[in-house]
């Protein structure tokens, strides 16, 4: 039976693994991560969940306990945020290369100095080149559901890659929300059991991480790139399968709201879509042709379905919670190169860079900055193609 | 644990997992520069040597002591290094 929980973000994420029945965790505290953890090691000590945890002495460790227990056939699960990632990221590598199917919650949260807890996507963007499939949730709900969907895309063998749930720290992670919780012998039905490619269990005499040649190397990477291919069409069957069983789908690799007949377009990524939408409503109901397009995966990048829903774009405002400093933001950066990748005429797209350091950006800053972006191309004048939105 | 683990091909076939052989690097005991002797009746039988040998090139057996395979021990001379007493020797090739 399916049930109603309210639960905090980050309890979400805890609910799911036991849901997906994941056989060890490995992880760290740090803020805000740390309420995951506290819960999972809740429900294995009230018998409720049947995983070994492991205690290591930091992030480095836990994602290298985790590789060994993947390694040996387990479904396993980490989770951490911002300084404790960036210590992770060389094992990130680790688990991509070694195409061991795994899932990690990160509670995205600003990178030091100064040091601040709240949220921005620079520890998320950070991760960007690990062959990790990446995506990011938009409220405690999808939280819930995108990571049972991930233990299925991960362990897909089309895939074969770890995948990471990204969710925003505080804003979601613990802030409590009603929850509907599928039921759990639905959901281990529908995962099955455990699927990788090989096993480092003494039946079979293999080893991993030794020495291989430069075309060997290549050929090994070139496999992760047909994969990350290949996980298009795995992402969005995974989403379908899961709206069918239990209720809820998202669109795939990419969610449109408002879009039928928009002229314009706002892309963004994150809770804070939350707010982009409502401004949106709001100028629809002023009659602005306008939609949302909210990335649900950031790699594999979806350019194709951006492009099947932007190609008669008039203009794309894409809204960064992270900057590649010296550049741009980083989905901008991205959306641009992938809609060039169709054609040779873009449309006036812009990038706003805002909410950096946890700065709170709402629905009326939302509705303020879009407003003025579908304004200055009406009248026909250039906006300005990139901005850090700073509100003091 | 669960009671079932698949294990199942990717798609693209490459796994990138090696399958270890003996000598697929050639006879590695012509890049030996010194060469270690036993005197078993030195050795005690502690099995120092063979748990140290970096290149597994060594066997101990209760009865005639200390092997040394001498195809593929590169003469690190680890073996001599670790000995409790002074069996095993580096004598130049």
């Amino acid at each position: 039976m399916s049930k109603t929980l309210v639960l905090t973000g980050n309890y979400a994420v805890a609910y799911a693994t036991k849901l997906a029945r994941v056989d060890v965790v490995a992880a760290y505290p740090i803020t805000p991560q740390t309420t995951i953890v506290e819960k999972i090691a809740e429900l294995i000590e009230s018998g409720e969940m049947n995983a070994l945890m492991i205690n290591v002495e930091s992030e480095h460790s836990a994602l290298a306990a985790c590789y060994g227990a993947a390694l040996a056939g387990a479904r396993v699960f980490t989770a951490t945020s911002s300084h404790g990632l960036l210590y992770m990221h060389e094992w990130l590598h680790w688990f991509s290369r070694a195409r061991l199917p795994s899932v990690m919650a990160i509670v995205t949260r600003t990178i030091g100095t100064p040091w601040n807890i709240w949220s921005d996507h620079f520890d998320f963007y950070d991760q960007r080149d690990t062959g990790w499939l990446l995506n990011f949730a938009m409220d405690n709900q999808e939280v819930l559901d995108l990571t049972i969907q991930s233990f299925k895309i991960s362990e897909d063998p089309r895939v074969y890659l770890p995948v990471l749930v990204a969710i925003d720290a505080f804003i979601l992670s613990h802030t409590a929300t009603p929850v509907e919780l599928p039921d759990e012998d639905a959901v281990a039905e529908w995962l099955g059991p455990r699927r990788q490619g090989y096993v480092v269990d003494g039946s079979d005499t293999i080893a991993v991480g030794n020495l291989a040649l430069p075309e060997d190397t290549e050929e090994l990477f070139m496999d992760i790139q047909k994969a990350m291919e290949e996980s298009f069409t795995v992402i969005k069957e995974v989403d379908q399968e899961y709206g069918k069983l239990f209720g809820r789908s998202y669109g795939g690799l990419i969610q449109c709201i408002n879009c039928e007949d928009a002229k314009y377009y706002t892309v963004a990524m994150g809770s804070w879509t939350g707010d982009l939408i409502e401004a949106v409503n709001k100028l629809r109901g002023e009659g602005y042709p306008i939609g949302v397009v909210r990335i649900r995966f950031y790699r594999p990048f979806p350019h194709r379905d951006l492009w099947d829903r932007l190609n008669n774009a008039k203009g794309i405002l894409v809204y960064d919670r992270g900057l590649s400093f010296g550049a741009w933001g980083p989905l901008y950066t991205d959306l641009v190169t992938g809609m060039y990748n169709y054609t040779r005429k873009l449309p006036i797209i812009s990038n706003i860079v805002a909410g950096i350091g946890g700065v709170n950006i709402t629905h009326s800053d939302f509705y303020e900055l879009t407003k003025q972006f579908v304004d200055e191309i009406e009248k026909g004048n250039e906006p300005i193609r990139f901005k850090w939105y700073h509100k003091r | 644990m669960r009671d079932k683990l698949v294990i199942e091909k990717p798609v693209h076939d490459k796994l990138p997992i090696a399958r270890p052989r003996i000598g697929v690097a050639g006879k590695t005991g012509t890049w030996r520069v010194e060469k270690p002797v036993v005197d078993n009746n030195k050795c005690k039988r502690c099995y120092q040597c063979e748990i140290y040998c970096p290149v597994n090139s060594i066997r101990v057996e209760p009865e005639t002591g200390v092997i040394i395979d001498y195809e593929y021990c590169k003469g690190c001379g680890i073996c001599a290094d670790v000995c409790l007493f002074n069996a095993i020797q580096l004598i130049p090739e």
